[in-house]
């Protein structure tokens, strides 16, 4: 009996049936409404024969076109998960009011919370921006695909395992309670001796790696794989600020992984990184947690920012007002970023030096966005407005983003911010910010670029109707976060005493089904534009007479993307080849070089996942076995040599002809 | 405005299209940039090492101090093994250069065995240590001192296990362009780890017993 007991705690570590949660009714319901989609999903596909075609054109794709497809899927499944948890702590804050507690014990209430800000910002908003970046650098660069295919494919598959792992902690033991950023000593084993803590870590420890790979990748990609004529200084903004983002992705996601291994080995070997006791330094974790936290919001940002510019240039039916500026306004952030970290705790009594130190910079980031925000002004300013979806858009986001930004000025004053920290105000503004910077830039770029990806435009009536619901959500939602923090009101609270602050609570929580609204319609929109896509079809692969390479190819564009390399000569080069009386090559085409495609980054990915699910639970045998495997096949996957082919040219041949075809019917 | 200016003096003429396009294009190849970008992120793991070490390198908690607990002499030899095998790594590559098989697989053999022996005495010196009760779990200081030489140690392991790898695809493909570029990667590799040493020595050793 002794044995037994042992060894199933050498194979299952921590993991027992008391870790399914089956006593939550809440988690039961969720499970049985996962299942039975799940079912209804896996049925489907093997109904309609999909299994292969997912393997091989999909899972192992190397195409850089499908892997952007297939992050920017991810990241908007996960906005459903992650706006669910929205949902459910809008509606608990709502009625947790006096006497009553609410329907969400507290304990389960942290997990949301923090799950929450998690899932947000790793699964939602950077899938979405490694996606959009993943699928329009190329081709706006007048590339074939990125430095590193396989390498992008496993990328992809590292955030997707990642994602996986947080979401199977709701069902498999529990989430941490910690809040998104898990400060020790709340997150040390004292604090949590349970399993949340370590799906935290290792969800981001796996997601982390991807994220790293792939902003090494598109570096590269930029700088070896621009068409010939394309100087720096002549690369459309949305590259530009692409390739910032990712030099900050690979200066700030290494201090993550090194932060987080601290915190692990903590908690797994008891040493005293952060611990209260024997020497550590719990100030250290928050220190390096912000040096990687803060340029994270610029990450998330900055992409967005270049999706505007090429929105508001095209349908302003002009050239970007102050393209130079624009660019060093970008490289400026780029580097005052890493200088302000401190404006996350200025509370935590560094002194007034330094305190203001940080709040000066913290200050002065204003003026390069500041500069950002004339510069489409100006560019919009005696344009040719066509109020489309990305533009309108694009003008919500302005307006938006100002308040957002103003509230961030604010708060980077160290005597307001002693009041304001950890208040709702704060909650407030990163909600402006990112909901009204970033997530309005994905819908944007979302709209602009669909009908390159699928050959047909979005429908818009569902799109106005998306648009509407979800500004005006956000404002009913949060404006009145605003009041309750400046009231005092503090953050992760699941009931509240003063039963006059309960209306304010109600009213988010109706911009919150408004913005739910605005999710559905966004859906719809989807569906309808689907069913509708013979009407909305984009023939010419330049539906917006848009201005950079990518529209010059067409809608999808093929496999190649380009059958020629482009050569450039101005910053908008499709608007200049288009002025000069362009007209596509119809023959002498050529075989293309192409990578193969692998299974090899899933794979790798899925034992990651394996590994990183045994070292949750402790399952140590598990665990040394699955990284062995890791190793034993990156090191099997390397004897591979012959990892490309040649389209050949009758292919390419076919292909053109058929758009040549297709362009000749139009005309 | 540059753009109506120019479209309203007419400049529209047309341009032959050749003007717009290659028919053959070869990107140059990244992979070198691309693992030095790599390089400079793990450059960032251990700066936060040593970040950590400098805050937490006084918090003894009633423990040893480094003086008490460094062996120099046992470190010079290590740090020897470190320095010697990057100038054997140096010699394999000049003999890749002059497509040399068997003498390059000979170079990164002795820097392998270099590369071990250093391992091996690191190994000593922690299991060293941990007997003496002076494990990562005594104090701020030591969880920081193993924390930043362990996971040098671990860079170095890995780097063994890849010039094994290579070892193997030299000897079965010969040196073919693409197995040249793996082994300068595993050089920048393995002479970033040298200079990583060297802050590690300094930093850690000397100022400890200083
Ligand atoms: C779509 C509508 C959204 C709603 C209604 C919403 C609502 C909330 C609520 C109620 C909280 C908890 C506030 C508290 O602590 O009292 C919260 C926290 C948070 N949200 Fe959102 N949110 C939304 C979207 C987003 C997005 C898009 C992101 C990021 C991409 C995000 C990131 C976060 C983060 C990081 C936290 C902090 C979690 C923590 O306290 O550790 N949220 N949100
Ligand atoms: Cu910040």
């Amino acid at each position: 009996m002794q044995d037994n007991t042992d060894l199933t705690t050498l194979i299952f570590g921590r993991l027992t049936w008391e870790s399914i949660p089956y006593h939550e009714p809440i988690l039961v319901a969720t499970f049985i409404a996962v299942a039975i989609g799940g079912i209804a999903v896996l049925g489907a596909m093997t109904y309609y024969k999909f299994w292969g075609t997912l393997w091989r054109d999909w899972i192992t794709s190397i195409d850089h076109k499908k892997i952007g497809i297939m992050y920017v899927i991810l990241g908007l499944v996960m906005l459903l998960r992650g706006f669910a948890d929205a949902l459910m702590m809008r509606g608990q804050q709502a009625m947790a009011f006096g006497e009553s507690t609410g329907y969400l014990p507290p304990e389960h209430y942290d997990q949301i919370f923090t799950a929450h800000g998690v899932i947000m910002i790793f699964f939602v908003a950077m899938p979405l921006v490694t996606g959009l970046m993943n699928y329009i650098v190329p081709l706006q660069i007048g590339a074939r695909d990125v430095a590193f295919p396989f390498l992008n494919n496993f990328s992809f598959w590292m955030t997707t395992f990642g994602a996986m792992l947080t979401m199977i902690s709701l069902f498999i033991g529990e989430f941490a309670k910690t809040g998104w950023l898990a400060y020790p000593p709340l997150s040390g084993i004292l604090g949590s001796p349970g399993v949340g803590v370590d799906y935290y870590i290792w969800s981001l420890q796996i997601a982390g790696i991807g994220t790293l790979l792939s902003g090494v990748n598109l570096i590269v990609t930029i700088v070896k794989m621009r068409a010939p004529g394309m100087s720096l200084m002549k690369m459309p903004v949305f590259t530009w600020t692409a390739l910032c983002t990712n030099v900050l992705i690979v200066a700030a996601f290494p201090v993550l992984t090194a932060v987080l291994g601290m915190l692990s080995m903590d908690r797994m070997l008891g040493t005293h990184f952060f611990t209260n006791d024997m020497g550590g330094n719990m100030m250290m974790y928050v220190n390096l947690i912000w040096i990687w936290g803060h340029p994270e919001v610029y990450i998330l940002i900055l992409p967005a920012f270049g999706i505007f510019s090429e929105v508001v240039a095209t349908f302003c039916r002009k050239r970007l007002f102050g393209y130079t500026s624009m660019v060093y306004a970008t490289v400026v952030i780029t580097i005052l970023s890493y200088l302000v970290w401190l404006h996350h705790f200025f509370t935590m009594g560094s002194g007034a030096s330094v305190n203001s130190f940080f709040g000066i910079t913290t200050m002065i980031i204003s003026i390069p966005t500041g500069a950002k925000i004339f510069n489409w002004l100006f560019t919009m300013y005696r344009g040719r407005i066509r109020f489309e979806l990305p533009m309108m858009w694009t003008i919500s986001f302005m307006i938006t983003f100002v308040i957002g930004g103003m509230t961030g000025v604010l708060l980077a004053v160290p005597s307001a911010d002693f009041v304001l920290h950890n208040s709702l105000f704060l909650i407030a503004h990163f909600h402006n910010v990112i909901i009204g910077g970033v997530l309005f830039g994905m819908f944007a770029g979302i709209n602009f670029w669909f009908p390159k990806a699928f050959g047909f435009k979005l429908d818009t009536y569902w799109g106005k109707w998306s648009f509407w619901l979800w500004t005006i959500g956000f404002y009913v939602a949060f404006m009145p976060l605003y009041v309750l923090g400046l009231m005092g009101v503090t953050r992760r609270l699941s009931q509240f005493a003063d039963p006059s602050l309960q209306i304010w609570f109600q009213v988010a929580a109706f911009g919150a089904v408004l913005i739910l609204g605005g999710i559905l319609t966004f859906i719809i929109q989807l569906v309808v534009s689907f069913r509708r896509r013979e009407a909305l079809k984009d023939v010419t692969g330049d539906p917006w007479e848009g201005r950079t390479l990518e529209w010059s190819t067409s809608s999808p564009p093929p496999e190649y993307n380009f059958a020629f390399t482009p050569v450039v000569h101005d910053t908008d080069a499709w608007a200049d080849m288009k002025k000069h009386g362009y007209e596509r090559p119809k023959d002498n085409f050529v075989p293309i070089h192409m990578p193969k495609n692998t299974g090899a980054g899933f794979i790798l990915a899925a034992m990651s996942f394996v590994c990183g699910f045994a070292l949750i639970w402790h399952m140590w045998p598990l665990a040394w076995l699955s990284f062995g495997a890791i190793v034993i096949s990156a090191i099997v996957h390397t004897f591979n040599y012959n990892r490309d082919y040649h389209i050949p040219v009758e292919e390419v041949v076919r292909v053109e002809d058929e758009r040549t075809r297709l362009l000749d019917g139009y005309a | 405005m540059p753009d109506m200016t120019t479209t309203t003096a007419g400049t529209n003429k047309v341009l032959p299209s050749t003007h717009f396009y290659v028919r053959e294009h070869h990107p140059e190849q990244g992979t070198l940039l691309g693992f030095w970008l790599y390089l400079m992120s793990d450059c960032l793991i251990f700066a936060s090492l040593f970040a950590t070490y400098a805050v937490l390198g006084q918090s003894f908690a009633g423990g040893p101090s480094g003086k008490e607990i460094f062996e120099l002499p046992l470190v010079a030899l290590n740090t020897g093994f470190l320095l010697i095998s990057s100038i054997t790594y140096g010699f394999a590559m000049l003999e890749m250069q002059r497509k040399r098989v068997n003498a390059t697989l000979l170079w990164l053999a002795v820097t392998g065995l270099l590369g071990a022996g250093f391992i091996g005495l690191e190994l000593y010196e922690f299991t060293h240590l941990i007997n003496e009760g002076y494990g990562p779990q005594r104090s701020g200081f030591l969880t920081a001192f193993f924390a930043l030489v362990g996971t040098h140690g671990l860079h170095v392991t890995f780097g063994i296990i890849w010039l094994i790898t290579l070892m193997i695809q030299v000897k079965r493909f010969g040196l073919t362009t693409e197995n040249g570029r793996r082994l300068m990667c595993l050089s920048m590799f393995w002479h970033f780890l040298d200079v990583v040493w060297i802050g590690v020595f300094t930093f850690v050793y000397l100022m400890g017993v200083l």
